[in-house]
């Protein structure tokens, strides 16, 4: 063989090695331009507003659209979003926002916007749901579960434009929950222009369905059982301000705004953003809802790097995920409690030395370990800590049968007492069995000489017979849709809340009802967190319920994905996600 | 041969509307109220319930219906799924194709391993390599067939990661259904990544194919080799070897063609097996065919959807089925010319 030959054979096999290792890099580019995640269920509409079921807000929310305002899923408090900064009246029920310009809805193939967001948006997307006279109100149905749950359309007397970035609204209450309200899930903003365009084509309901909004992708393609399709925003309001920012160019100056950019980067849980323009993550280009219903499948696409991520692992395979050195699972408490409720209605229950006893006879610690395998934390008072009003060192009940025993022999009840414990036959995160909680409770109790029944029913008598006051205590819980105390305190204790069935204690105590109310009259964090250590304080020495556990969110995801964070404060978001080499 | 193709025509007419009128009566034999299993419908009140029934042609005779039926079928008016609200046309023809390319392959690969794997252990029977070639195609075709593709599933996608394990091509590209068939539909397309799609379209073939074609391959290497032994006893073979033909010779001129013949009829039965099987895969690969759909719709009750889906199923069969008999006939002139035709 001559020289020359084994020379160009060389280079020949060089090349071809180059060849395919560029081969591999485009292979690899490319499947680092979309996030794949396998979701569990189809989405009833893309319009968070008219559903609150997790599925339809992690598919819209915060893929599709912005709000107002922001919780930061650190602190939990409430950054500027679509509106740059907002002014509170002196009375407390005016509110005005001062709306961010150059933020553009999606171009689609099936509307292209010709102006940019402003005041007409907001306004339209308050009014659909606020007025019935509106005429997008009674479309898709008409009913928007979540606003009217909280009764905040009788609340809000006027949505007004003071000029084309400045709304203004008008409360008739005081109402400090407020602005928790507007940066939930459902509180999006809509494009005024498009649904304009759609009543003019005769097809309004289509704006539920062919969704446009301004957040990070937008809407290409549905299938049903199957995927949703989701392309970038190309120009997406944050990812100008990021770019226009390196650049040291300043959009606007404005104090709020950049504070909202600070905001908005600790989010991201990026240093600098000089990092934004590294080459070597390439530009998330499509977002893939790949709709598993089996949780097992989710699971085995997940390893074979089918999915990025996935809703929900069971909590059974969340060992499984924590052995696999390329996936990583990601847990934060959630905001729920789980708890078990006296009927305070039913004598001898409506005695709170009663209640203390039994509540002394059970041991939570175990209850933790057994039943949530220690995916949860030990509940001290309602809030859970991914509360702003989260209270440390809150009085807590400890085990103790012999206190337990005597408390009981006090008030008079003998040895033997028979009492009902109603489980609920759900699986829920709050309580992922409370058959197995309750006949732990039933141990404990024969132990201070009280014999208890446990009670279920199939889910929709069970709720029925609750809501009409038939048990002695119930083991059930509460999921909560923002961040606000108020929206647990409220609805699971208020004697308001008692004929909506949200109350399971059956409890009214005027001391209670009014410290909640004088907590919204105020705007002041620090006066608010001390109203509601009073009321920790309160349910403490009347315990009408035991707080038992807040249980843990999960989400697991391949490690490829960069700034994957758990939103506590509702739906998934894929915004700043990224996908590493 | 004109009677022949009229014989089979008329066959064939006849089987659809056997079929045809099964799946009508499927609408009254369902559980439940024979209006909202059509319509997915509950009518509030008497005088909806009325309309919806003269829509419907529920007020008529059921001759009448199944004539409007019938002739919706025809000009292809299938009607809606309950579930997803689309024309089911569009949804069987969606999911049909995933099924018949799934299918395809597999045949092939019956076709191009299974019969020269038969055809040698015929050769050599009762040697040490027809025993090893035996005994491993009697193991496969012994599995059943779900509890196989687990198998691969455990094996080849949770262990070595070596394939997907859920759908036709990964979702990130965007291919246009052109024919139905994937990979067809990639090189029909015009996306940047052809080749890298390709490449992943045939990977997430890989398992589903062979689980099916695993099988199919095992009875086809049976049949084969059971026919070719036959050929070989045949006194023409001991009448060329005493000419003093070399087995090659042997080989080519007589076993070959004899021995394939007694299989072609034998393939039209697994074409049925075929399908059922890739049916059952389907389900476990999440592969989008009409085995999968099917199931669905039995899940959610869609009814209108399992009435279109067995009747679209059962077509395909018994084309094929008729198709295949059709072929052998004209190429075997071995049989009998007015030897009735069957299914």
């Amino acid at each position: 063989m001559s020289h020359g030959l084994v020379k160009r054979l060389l280079s020949c096999l060089c090349t071809a090695l180059l060849v395919a290792s560029c081969a591999k890099q485009n292979k690899q580019a490319f499947y680092n331009t979309g996030i794949i995640y396998c979701s569990e269920s189809n989405p009833v509409t893309f319009n968070p507003q008219l559903d609150t079921s997790s599925t339809t807000s992690d598919a819209s929310s915060h893929q599709l659209y912005d709000r107002l305002l922001d919780f930061d899923p650190e602190s939990g408090r409430i950054v500027p979003s679509l509106a740059s900064s907002w002014l509170v009246s002196d009375d407390g029920l005016t509110y005005a926002f001062q709306l961010r310009k150059d933020v553009w809805f999606h171009t689609t193939h099936y509307f292209t916007p010709t102006r940019n967001f402003n005041a007409d948006d907001v306004i339209f997307s308050i009014d659909r749901w606020r007025l019935r006279s509106h005429p997008y109100h009674y479309v898709s149905g008409g009913r928007y579960p979540y606003f009217e749950s909280i009764g905040l359309a009788q609340n809000i007397a006027s949505v007004e434009r003071i000029n084309g970035y400045r709304v203004e609204i008008t409360l008739k209450r005081r109402d400090s929950s407020f602005l928790a309200n507007l940066a939930t899930d459902f509180a999006v903003v809509l494009s005024e222009e498009y649904a304009n365009q759609l009543a003019q084509l005769g097809t309004p309901s289509k704006i539920d369905e062919l969704p446009v909004g301004t957040g990070p992708f937008k809407f290409d393609s549905y299938r049903k059982d199957h995927f949703i399709k989701y392309l970038r925003h190309n120009n997406y309001w944050r990812d100008q301000m990021i770019e226009a920012r390196t650049n040291g160019e300043v959009l606007i100056p404005d104090n709020a705004l950049d504070s909202a950019n600070q905001d908005f980067e600790k989010e991201r849980g990026r240093g600098s953003t000089a990092e934004y323009h590294d080459e070597d993550s390439p530009v998330v280009e499509q977002l893939i809802f790949d709709i598993t219903p089996r949780s097992s499948l989710r699971l085995a696409k997940l390893m074979t790097g089918e999915c990025d991520a996935t809703a929900f692992p069971a909590q059974t395979e969340l060992e499984v995920i924590r052995t696999k050195e390329d996936l990583t699972l990601a847990e934060k408490p959630g905001l729920n409690i789980g708890f078990w409720a006296f009927n305070t209605q039913r004598p001898p229950f409506d005695n709170p030395d009663i209640r203390r006893a039994l509540a002394a006879a059970i041991d939570k610690n175990t209850l933790l370990e057994a039943v949530y395998f220690d995916s949860a934390t030990r509940a001290k008072t309602l809030l859970p800590a991914a509360s702003w009003a989260f209270q440390n060192d809150a009085d807590d009940t400890a085990y103790n049968p012999v206190l337990a025993r005597k408390l009981l022999a006090n008030a008079g009840v003998e040895q033997g007492f028979s009492m009902t414990i109603w489980a609920m036959p759900v699986e829920r995160s709050y309580n992922p069995n409370a058959t197995k909680m309750a006949e732990l409770i039933q141990r404990y109790l024969r132990d201070v000489g009280v014999e208890a029944t446990i009670v279920s029913y199939d889910w929709a008598t069970f709720r029925r017979h609750l809501q009409e006051g038939l048990h002695d205590s119930v083991l059930i819980g509460w999921s909560a849709d923002n961040g606000d105390p108020d929206n647990f305190y409220r609805p699971l204790l208020s004697c308001g809340a008692i004929p909506s069935g949200t109350n399971r204690a059956m409890w009214c105590s005027e001391d209670y009802d009014k410290l909640l109310n004088d907590a919204l009259q105020t705007d002041d964090i620090e006066e608010r967190t001390a109203i509601y250590r009073q009321v920790n304080r309160l349910l403490y020495e009347r315990l009408p319920l035991v707080p038992i556990a807040h249980a843990y969110r999960y989400q697991a995801y391949r490690n490829e994905l960069e700034g994957m964070n758990i939103n506590p404060f509702g739906g998934v978001r894929f915004g700043g996600v990224k996908k590493a080499l | 041969m004109i009677q022949i193709l009229v014989r089979y025509c008329t066959l064939f007419v006849l089987t659809l509307l056997v079929l045809a009128i099964m799946s009508f009566s499927l609408a009254y034999l369902f559980p439940g109220d024979t209006l909202e299993n059509l319509t997915g419908l509950v009518p509030q009140n008497e005088m909806q319930r009325a309309a919806l029934e003269q829509q419907f042609k529920l007020d008529q005779p059921y001759i009448f219906q199944f004539f409007y039926y019938a002739g919706n079928l025809l000009i292809g008016d299938w009607g809606y799924s309950f579930t997803s609200g689309l024309p089911l046309r569009e949804e069987v023809g969606i999911a049909m194709p995933a099924t018949i390319e799934l299918a395809t392959y597999a045949m092939l690969m019956a076709l191009f391993v299974g019969i020269p794997l038969g055809y040698y252990a015929g050769i050599r029977s009762y040697s040490t390599s027809d025993h090893l070639i035996n005994t491993a195609s009697i193991t496969t075709y012994s599995f059943p067939v779900f509890w196989f593709a687990l198998l691969l599933i455990l094996i080849f996608s949770l262990q070595l990661d070596a394939a997907p394990l859920s759908g036709r091509i990964s979702l990130l590209y965007n291919i246009e259904p052109i024919s139905g068939f994937i990979l067809i539909d990639i090189l029909l397309s015009d996306i940047e990544n052809k080749t890298l799609a390709f490449k992943d379209a045939l990977s997430h073939l890989a398992l589903p194919t062979f689980s099916i074609g695993a099988i199919a391959t095992a009875s086809m290497i049976r049949i084969t080799r059971r026919s070719v032994i036959d050929v070989k006893h045949r006194p023409y073979i001991a009448a060329a070897i005493s000419r003093g033909l070399s087995s090659w010779q042997i080989f080519f001129r007589h076993i070959l063609r004899n021995a394939l013949l007694p299989i072609l009829p034998l393939m039209a039965i697994q074409i049925t097996t075929l399908i059922t099987n890739a049916m059952i895969v389907e389900t476990l690969f999440s592969w989008p065919g009409i085995g999968n759909w099917l199931i669905q719709a039995i899940y959610q009750r869609d009814y209108p959807a399992l009435r279109i889906g067995m009747m679209a199923v059962s077509t395909v069969v018994i084309t094929l089925t008729i198709l295949v008999d059709l072929f052998n006939r004209m190429i075997d002139p071995s049989r009998e010319k007015y030897e009735r035709a069957t299914v």
